[in-house]
């Protein structure tokens, strides 16, 4: 039996694979001991989350004065690494919600590893503003909670209150999203398990057990989640935007910010996605459920993403120069030509110039050029943040107060340290539960299988070449060719 | 509960099982539940399964999470401690628009998985009896009750429609 599909369209479940094909394929990697690679990536991720625990701890000990802070440049590296990892925090509810709403089925295969590795970007972000509070222990007075002081209350009105809610509630839809999905998958887990491990996924399978009733209300609890999810990520980078564009600073006090911050964090998660699967592909073997066409349809979206923020910035410039405003006007100028120049080429240069080499199909297709193109996207996207951050506050009103931020070793362990933090959770997410969603690559293989889409893409290639034969041989009367020929 | 048993049947295809369920329905057998280990899509109608309600739950929970944080940030800013922030009024309705729109989000999202749970019969560590371990694997399982369907009668149909495994269990 076929489906009826589009010929043109690519399979996205290879290797004629049987339901229970999938389930081995795609669970076995948790049921054995992790090979070479595996461990030593893990050492090297968590020997850099010890050198950021270790900053942590010195900043709190020390103080913020161990960072390169001062009266005017209030924010550095901390808030910088803040948005850059909410940033790419937005990928995984995209793709889980957005292209769960746009029927998109290429999302099966990469949406459960971009929801794992939303929860952990969104969790080093969360880091920053804790630690850049500098006394951490008082960190609990941002939330509304009756007290001993008044009442007293936070602000309303503050965007960084804002972004305290939006965070915290990204955060927490996001793991309640990726955790019902994984329910099913739990459940296949402990079935196929015994002894201890049976009753470890026994209890994360909540009792599980597949029936009509519960997959339907399943549905439609994904489905509902994803539609508060939509408005949901777009919401939460609108107000990280907002950290910046409601206050009154040239360079920030910008109303495209909004937009402009949603597509580089799209932009950015999926750089990052990308670079995460094709590694995660190669060390469990998936290629054949994580194929070229899943990448080529992310490096699509990088392509759409990369431009918009390229547009963005040259309206930032033009604006900068209509608005006759000299301030604004020098803000840029200092930005392009100032002394963070070098970060102003590194954005340019790795958010908009390279990603336009993904209008050749064929480069789009290729493994290696995505994955250096998400390292550069990925680092293009760093020095953004960077670029708007510090250029911006290093040369302000005052001349008298301006100066050169350089991070100290304490900013930039902590920095390093996040990334390797981010990649022990992720390693350790690998082993306990399937990176591809299981039951839902299972619900797409009639559809998206190549033995099920092979049949119609013979078809379709067999009628075309028999119509094109009878017309060589002049049995059909080619209308087109015709119509052409009377001209 | 009081115990129950069970006879059901496992397919190896979905079209096998919603074949099977279409000619229980023809017959007029009563089907005590159907598992399977993915959604299979079409088996609503003919289980006569009627849509979730999940959804309206979802608004009522959004539609609290919406009054609590207007009407808290409301109450906090204008009777409880009221403060001017940069000449603005105290009831700056604009600003509360964020603040409003994530709770509703985070209401919403929590009732609904709570909810989905709790009318499951699920939640952490509870375990519910698994009629084979090949159901979250690869088997499609259709099962009857003994109380309103025979055993013998309830075999005889499985075997009949191509089940290639059939088994009882008291649950």
């Amino acid at each position: 039996m076929s489906a009826t599909v589009s010929p043109l369209r690519e399979p996205l479940v290879q290797g004629s694979k049987s339901y229970h094909d999938i389930t081995e394929d795609l669970i076995s990697p948790t049921e054995r001991a992790p090979g070479k690679e595996w461990f030593i990536i893990f050492g090297i991720s968590a020997l850099l989350a010890g050198v950021m625990v270790f900053c942590i701890i010195w900043t709190i000990w020390h103080g913020i004065g161990t960072w390169d802070l001062n009266r005017t440049i209030g924010w550095g590296w901390d808030i910088t690494n803040f948005v850059w990892w909410i940033g790419i925090g937005h990928a995984g509810t995209l793709i889980s919600a957005i292209l769960l709403l746009f029927r998109q089925k290429w999302r099966t295969g990469v949406n459960r590893a971009a929801e794992a590795m939303t929860i952990f970007a969104v969790m080093c972000a969360g880091l920053y503003p804790l630690i850049h509070m500098g006394r951490i222990w008082l960190a609990i007075f941002i939330f509304p909670y009756p007290n001993t002081r008044g009442s007293l209350w936070p602000n309303f009105n503050s965007p960084l209150l804002w972004d305290v809610f939006a965070i915290s509630t990204y955060f927490t839809v996001s793991v309640l999203f990726w955790y019902t999905g994984l329910v099913p998958d739990f459940a296949t887990m402990r079935d196929r398990a015994s002894g201890i491990r049976k009753r470890v996924y026994g209890f994360l399978s909540f009792g599980w057990t597949g029936s009509a009733k519960h997959w339907q209300r399943w549905e439609a609890l994904s489905l509902v989640l994803a539609g508060l999810a939509t408005p949901l990520v777009l919401s939460v980078h609108t107000i990280v935007s907002f950290d910046f564009a409601t206050s009154v600073i040239p360079g920030w006090h910008t109303t495209i910010f909004p937009p402009y911050f949603v597509a580089g964090a799209v932009f950015s998660g999926f750089a990052m996605v990308q670079t995460l699967m094709l590694i995660t592909r190669r060390l469990l073997n998936l290629q054949e459920y994580i194929t070229i066409g899943h990448i080529e349809s992310m490096n699509k979206v990088i392509l759409v993403t990369g431009t918009i923020v390229g547009v963005a910035y040259l309206t930032e410039l033009f604006i900068a120069w209509y608005s006759g405003y000299i301030y604004e006007q020098f803000a840029f100028f200092n930005r392009a030509v100032g002394p963070y120049y070098w970060s102003y080429f590194g954005m340019m240069f790795c958010n908009v110039i390279s990603p336009q080499l993904f209008w050749s199909e064929r480069l789009r297709r290729n493994i290696w050029v995505t994955f250096f193109m998400s390292i550069f996207i990925n680092i293009g996207m760093w020095f953004e943040r960077f670029v708007i951050i510090a250029t911006t506050l290093a040369r302000d009103y005052l001349p008298s107060s301006w100066s050169y931020y350089v991070p100290t070793w304490v900013e930039i362990g902590i920095f390093i340290g996040s990334i390797g933090f981010f990649g022990v959770l992720y390693l350790l997410f690998t082993r306990v539960a399937p990176v591809v969603a299981v039951a839902e690559i299972k619900s797409i293989l009639k559809s998206s299988g190549d033995q099920y889409l092979e049949p119609n893409s013979k078809h379709h290639h067999d009628v075309v070449s028999d119509y094109h034969t009878a017309v060589a041989e002049g049995k059909v009367y080619d209308t087109h060719h015709a119509h052409s020929e009377s001209h | 509960m009081h115990n129950r048993e069970v006879v059901f049947g496992l397919y190896d295809d979905e079209t096998n099982l919603m074949d099977a369920i279409k000619m229980a329905n023809k017959d007029h057998l009563d089907i005590y539940d159907v598992y399977t280990p993915f959604p299979v899509h079409g088996l609503d109608p003919i289980l006569g399964l009627e849509e979730s309600r999940l959804h309206i739950a979802g608004f009522i929970y959004g539609a609290i999470g919406t009054l609590t944080a207007f009407l808290g940030m409301t109450w906090i800013f204008t009777q409880d401690w009221p403060i001017i922030f940069g000449g603005k009024p105290y009831w700056s309705v604009p600003a509360f628009i964020p603040i409003t729109f994530e709770l509703t989000v985070l209401f919403a999202s929590i009732g609904m998985v709570v909810t989905f749970y709790t009318v499951c019969g699920m939640g952490p560590g509870v375990s519910n009896p698994v009629l084979h371990d090949r159901i979250t694997d690869d088997k499609f399982c259709l099962a009857f009750d003994t109380h309103s369907v025979s055993a013998e009668k309830a075999e005889a149909f499985l075997k009949g429609t191509g089940a290639t495994e059939i088994s009882n269990k008291v649950i």
